[in-house]
């Protein structure tokens, strides 16, 4: 009970330096920052060394190698330093609360990761910490018809709401061949196999909900009409949760992201969108992508793989590092992913990959995790290059992106530094004296109960580095007890 | 769970794979010429300074000279290897290559066995020369690793405590005889873990144990480990005092008698603080040569390590911080600290599909801070200290088994490529499924529609 007390206690005192944090932002929001000295990894319009970007309202404003600096705007001296397109990764499981897999029904669209997304959890400051400032947030592979998706960006230390990448498209995942026909799992004591068990079994059931899902958007489509043609005592159809993300597939208002691995599930599910008149906008792994690249490429979907993962199941046995740089060649608008919270924090190595397998030039590598996932999730209006009027999401490597030896200085998003690796370090010894100084006060708890509890309110004292700056890994860490 | 091998199953498919695997295998295996000499090129020896511009001379599977100044015989196939580098092959000390093939399929995997004490298990045993992870691996610039029983890696779980003997073996040769370089290097130890978390699959959730149930399961793990060494002791002096009648053989027993005896080190996986302390400590008393494997909280501990000369066999670098309040670069910083504090470590994959990394878990710490030079020796020259194999690997200097890469640059960066590779010798090619596979498929005819 002492230490639940406790950890009460910790997590009130780290109240205080989320407001300070929101006022902080606020007035970084509105400000103006000039990035300069920096070689600018533009993306669409080539390399400028010794480039600037001045950075307004959270856009980008003006980009150049000749920018004045405007009254009152902060310079980040980036000398040395190679700035990028914020990373963006098409297929995470980050800032999810709870299971990723809804594994009960083969058709699970009716759970959205929109409903349960967690601002605290850890893994969206790593993933900051590599560059990474949006994300593709999709349920587990378990279901033929999973869950529906949502983007969002790394803003770290906001809450749920604020999470969502404003006016990008949601989507839903689907999953083909191992995963969902379950080949690998064995399920606990009392559980039921599930159905589909085959491939032959997972077309069917997206078969079979797309009919279910076309028949109920008929009924809805009749409704209103009648409804609109003035008939009044009309009784409206009953709601379902499940055919509803199904419908807006048909209707082109929600992305299809699809795991797979196989060629022959690829082309499948080509065929059955084809069907029922929608399209799959990206296939997700995609490890045999390489060997229909040409048959993605005619349907209009994404790839978003893997750089050289193999051989962990048999799916997987034909994946090739080379599958980037293929399906590239072949037209088709390819990512690298992580679906990894860890894999995430080095993306940028990742894609260099597909220049030493395949030999994509440089800029088609970056275009990896910046450009091409922002084009897959419908953002590149927005996201995934440097250019005037885009969102200030931006990377800053002490070296260049594209080599194992680049470390990230930045993370920025909407103009604003949300991962500064100088404040992480700086920020250490203070909280790592905090933590002894907690531990030390458990330890003594036994002994002194009753009187520390009176003096409990007074001893808070924050070290002032935690008070003024937004929290880090090892802050929130804390908060959560970890360590302890 | 499948029961016997039919035609459509997987497992058939993959050893028809291997098959045809291994019939390709003639192409490039014959030894064409015994003595080769690589010219002109760069040349870092890890035993010295590096060479601006030298010669390498390989004459019967072993390096026979290496300077500036080395006369090219006149019999020798001479590589050009002008504006290339060249480096002992990198060395990945912990994988299960060899004993797992496709993860998933437990038909295809051998790298752990049933029971919690297997000691006498030695993993060559079951090493499958047709692996098409071996031509994978070596063409990322690997020339050796060590199969591992029973440690955990991306693909492959671990299980059991102790399991068994790590093999180092050469990646390439047509038999397990001919590829090995030792087939017993060190003996494996899950050390025990006093864990009151634990992962529940019945109900696929965390299950919580109050820490003194989960102290009392630790100890008797640990009095069960010290047992084994006690009857080991027994076994050996049984059968030093030769009364073979007395006793009988017991594989188990007489498998740990060099572990006992100080001459097999002990390879220890501990990764938490305070499960290394223990370990550390158990094997001074107990007197055993220990070899730290994974230790994700080593930098907790380096005084002790370097107070012990424990070596530190180090897990990817890319993975989480152990603890939710650690620095988010505790992994990527870790290596330079250890470096810093003078333990000798080395880095490894833990893992099969993922050995071809093992270059960029090194360059991944040269970024936070480790020094270039000595990122190279912990992928090249220090496993094979620690293992007790640097009379016959890690450094190019006269004697040693050829085991030489030429690359197109800096081995730790992402992009250079191997553009020769040498095992004991032989001009090895880098061909291998992946880039098959790549060939193949840049040649489909785009379809007709």
């Amino acid at each position: 009970m002492k230490r639940a007390l406790l950890l009460v206690t910790i997590g009130l005192a780290a109240l205080a330096p989320f407001s300070v944090c929101a006022q902080n932002s606020n007035a970084q929001k509105n400000g103006t920052i000039l990035i300069k000295n920096a070689t600018l990894l533009t993306v669409t319009h080539g390399n400028i060394e010794h480039g600037s970007i001045l950075i307004r309202d959270g856009k980008i404003a003006e980009v150049g190698t000749d920018l004045k600096t405007p009254d009152g705007a902060t310079v980040i001296d980036a000398n040395g330093q190679y700035v990028m397109p914020g990373i963006i990764d098409c297929h995470s499981h980050i800032a999810i609360d709870g299971g990723v897999n809804e594994g009960s029904v083969s058709v699970s669209s009716m759970a959205n990761i929109a409903d349960v997304l967690n601002p605290d959890d850890l893994s969206i400051y790593d993933d900051l910490a590599g560059g990474v400032t949006a994300a593709n947030v999709l349920h587990g592979s378990a279901n033929a018809i999973g869950g529906q998706t949502i983007v969002i960006k790394l803003r770290w230390g906001k809450t749920a709401s604020q999470l969502p990448f404003e006016g990008a498209l949601p989507g839903i995942k689907f999953a083909l061949g191992e995963n969902p026909k379950r080949s690998n799992f064995t399920p606990p004591p009392g559980v039921d196999p599930r159905y589909p068990a085959t491939r032959l079994g997972v077309e069917e059931t997206i078969r079979a909900a797309f009919i279910e899902a076309r028949q109920y958007k008929k009924t809805w489509d009749d409704y209103r009409q009648q409804k609109a043609a003035g008939n009044q005592n009309l009784i409206p159809p009953r709601r379902d949760e499940k055919l509803e993300p199904l419908v807006e597939v048909l209707e082109g208002k929600r992305y299809v992201h699809s795991h797979c691995y196989r060629a022959d599930e690829i082309l499948m599910l080509i065929r059955v969108a084809n069907e029922f008149g929608f399209k799959v906008r990206t296939f997700q792994h995609v490890l045999e992508g390489y060997k229909v690249a040409d048959e993605i490429a005619a349907s209009g979907a994404g790839g978003s793989t893997f750089s050289d993962w193999w051989a962990y199941k048999m799916e997987a046995f034909d994946a090739i590092p080379y599958n980037a740089a293929l399906m590239t060649d072949r037209g088709v608008i390819v990512s690298v992913n992580s679906d990894d919270a860890e894999e995430a924090r080095h993306l940028n190595q990742e894609a260099a990959k597909s220049m030493k397998y395949g030999g994509l030039s440089a800029n088609d590598a970056l275009k990896l995790i910046t450009l091409n996932p922002a084009i897959q999730l419908g953002i590149d209006n927005r996201v995934g290059s440097i250019d005037v009027g885009k969102d200030a999401d931006l990377a800053i490597f002490n070296h260049d992106p594209l080599s194992v030896y680049a470390v990230v200085q930045k993370t920025l998003i909407d103009g604003q530094v949300y991962f500064d690796r100088q404040r992480d370090i700086d920020a250490r010894p203070a909280l790592e004296k905090e933590k002894q100084d907690l531990l030390a006060k458990e330890k003594s708890a036994a002994e002194e109960k009753k009187k520390e509890e009176k003096s409990e309110g007074k001893s808070e004292k924050k070290p002032d580095a935690k008070k003024k700056q937004p929290p880090t890994r090892q802050s929130m860490g804390q908060v959560a007890g970890g360590g302890l | 769970m499948r029961g016997a091998i039919s035609v459509k199953s997987p497992s058939f498919q993959l050893i028809a794979f291997c098959l045809v695997l291994s019939l390709a295998f003639p192409l490039w295996s014959q030894p064409a010429a015994d003595i080769y000499a690589i010219k002109g090129a760069r040349i870092y020896t890890l035993a010295g300074p590096a060479i601006d511009s030298g010669t390498v001379v390989i004459r019967d599977g072993k390096i026979a000279a290496v300077g500036a100044n080395v006369a090219v015989p006149g019999d020798a196939q001479v590589i050009d290897a002008a504006g290339l580098e060249v480096y002992p092959g990198m060395f990945d000390p912990i994988t299960q290559i060899g004993l797992s093939e496709v993860g998933a399929v437990s038909a295809t995997v051998d790298a752990r066995e049933l029971g919690a004490f297997n000691p006498e298990l030695i993993a060559a045993t079951a090493v499958n020369p047709a692996s098409a992870h071996i031509p994978v691996t070596r063409a990322s610039g690997i020339t050796e690793v060590m199969a591992v029983p029973g440690i955990g890696g991306f693909d492959s779980e671990g299980g059991g405590v102790i399991t068994g003997q790590a093999s180092a073996f050469n990646l390439t040769g047509w038999t397990m005889e001919q590829m090995q370089i030792n087939p017993q290097v060190a003996m494996v130890l899950n050390w025990p873990s006093i864990d009151a978390r634990s992962f529940d699959f019945s109900t696929f959730s965390f299950k919580e144990k109050p820490y003194t149930e989960a102290k009392k399961e630790y100890e008797k793990s640990v009095n069960e480990i010290s047992d084994w060494l006690v009857r080991s002791r027994h076994y050996a002096q049984a059968k030093e005092k030769g009364s073979p009648d007395l006793f009988l053989r017991d594989l188990k027993l007489e498998a740990l008698v060099p572990v006992v005896q100080g001459k097999l080190p002990l390879l220890v996986v501990a990764d938490e603080a305070r499960d290394i302390r223990n370990a550390v400590d158990f094997c001074a008393k107990q007197n055993l040569k220990m070899i730290l494997a994974s230790g994700s909280e080593s930098w907790k501990v380096k005084d002790l390590l370097k107070e012990k000369k424990i070596p530190v066999i180090l897990g990817p670098t890319e993975r989480l911080p152990e603890k939710q309040d650690d620095p988010y670069d505790k992994p990527m910083t870790q290596p330079a600290e250890l470096n810093a504090a003078g333990i000798p470590f080395a880095f490894s994959s833990f893992g099969t599909s993922f050995s071809r990394r093992l270059s960029q878990y090194a360059g991944t710490a040269v970024g936070y801070g480790l020094p270039h030079d000595e990122a190279l020796k912990a992928v090249m020259l220090n496993a094979a200290q620690i293992f007790g194999l640097a009379d016959q690997i890690g450094t190019l200097e006269p004697g040693k088994l050829a085991n030489i890469i030429v690359t197109t640059g800096d081995p730790l960066e992402i992009q250079t490529q191997v553009r020769y590779l040498f095992i004991k010798g032989q001009l090895t090619s880098t061909d291998n499924r992946h880039r098959d596979l790549y060939e193949q498929y840049r040649k489909r005819p785009v379809p007709t529609r």
